[in-house]
């Protein structure tokens, strides 16, 4: 058994106009000293049997190509096996 | 001529699009999202709506709806493809066309009669306008905001590929006010406003959107 997990971010140029309205709520709750909000989606993929090289390349071309648009957001893979 | 409408599941104005083709005097063709078959058409519309939910990100699923796969392939050979709205996202998340539609700035769906302005009629798709021509169409969505490096938008400028920029409003941040962009063939034009809404005096806020359809039907005259 193995858990993979993809982190998918706006980059960084590119508006999250829901970040900011979240930045915009915290204010108005009373949290001082917020200086930007980003909002991204987590995946969390979880697989029988052993991670291997060829199956990690695989999920790194899905995350790539399916999981992330590389034209506005970056992805960060993580592999946890099971102990 | 032979103008195919893809449906996929959630889309919305595949109707509204066949109807808009018939209208110009084209046949339109019913596509069907999971197969594999353009139906001999002689161009493509992609419609508005929600495609498979507009789940992960608008358009990123249904890119790889077997019906994209002939899409693709046909639009690199030449094949006209027109993608409004949703179709318009489904044209980026492809790659068929640069940069990407994201969240409006304001975070609010916006819905409104939206002026543009025509500036590029050498596409399939515009052919049939005045350079410079104003028009009047619905426009409708979320996720409307093009966005794309200042290089990749310096590209589409210089290049004239921006076929439509926003008047008077810009309804959702796009960069530079763009409305629609083509390829640099001019087959593949992506649209956020509703040119198939505005086809007809009784429904519609004028019937600007006409141009759209019958700019095909020359273009595939004359091909």
């Amino acid at each position: 058994m193995a858990r993979v997990v993809v982190d998918v971010m706006l980059k960084p140029e590119i508006l999250d106009p829901q970040g900011r309205a979240v930045q915009g709520a915290l204010g108005r709750l009373g949290v001082v000293g917020v200086t930007d909000v980003r909002q991204g989606k987590q995946f969390v993929i979880e697989l029988e049997g052993e991670v291997t090289d060829e199956r990690r390349e695989q999920l790194h071309a899905i995350a790539a190509e399916l999981l992330c648009n590389p034209v506005i957001e970056d992805f960060i893979l993580v592999v946890e096996e099971d102990q | 001529m032979r103008i195919g409408v893809v449906t996929f599941p959630g889309s919305l104005d595949d109707r509204d699009a066949a109807r808009a083709v018939r209208l110009a005097g084209g046949e339109a063709v019913a596509l069907w999202h999971g197969d594999a078959d353009l139906k001999n058409v002689d161009a493509v519309v992609l419609p508005g709506g929600f495609s498979y939910g507009d789940y992960l990100r608008c358009g990123a699923i249904s890119r790889f709806a077997p019906v994209m796969s002939e899409i693709v392939t046909a639009a690199g050979g030449g094949l006209p493809v027109l993608g409004i709205c949703n179709g318009f996202q489904i044209l980026c998340e492809s790659h068929l066309l640069p940069g990407a539609l994201t969240r409006n700035d304001h975070l609010h769906f916006i819905c409104r009669d939206q002026k543009l302005r025509i500036e590029d009629t050498t596409s399939a798709w515009t052919n049939d306008f005045a350079l410079g021509q104003e028009i009047l169409v619905p426009l409708k969505n979320g996720e409307g905001c093009f966005v794309a490096d200042e290089h990749t938008l310096d590209e589409l400028e210089g290049e004239g590929r921006v076929i439509a920029r926003y008047l008077e409003v810009n309804p959702n941040g796009s960069r530079r006010d763009i409305a629609g962009i083509r390829n640099a063939r001019g087959n593949v034009v992506g649209l956020m406003p509703h040119p198939e809404h505005a086809v007809e005096e009784l429904t519609g806020p004028s019937t600007d959107g006409l141009g759209f359809f019958t700019s095909i039907l020359h273009a595939v005259v004359n091909a």
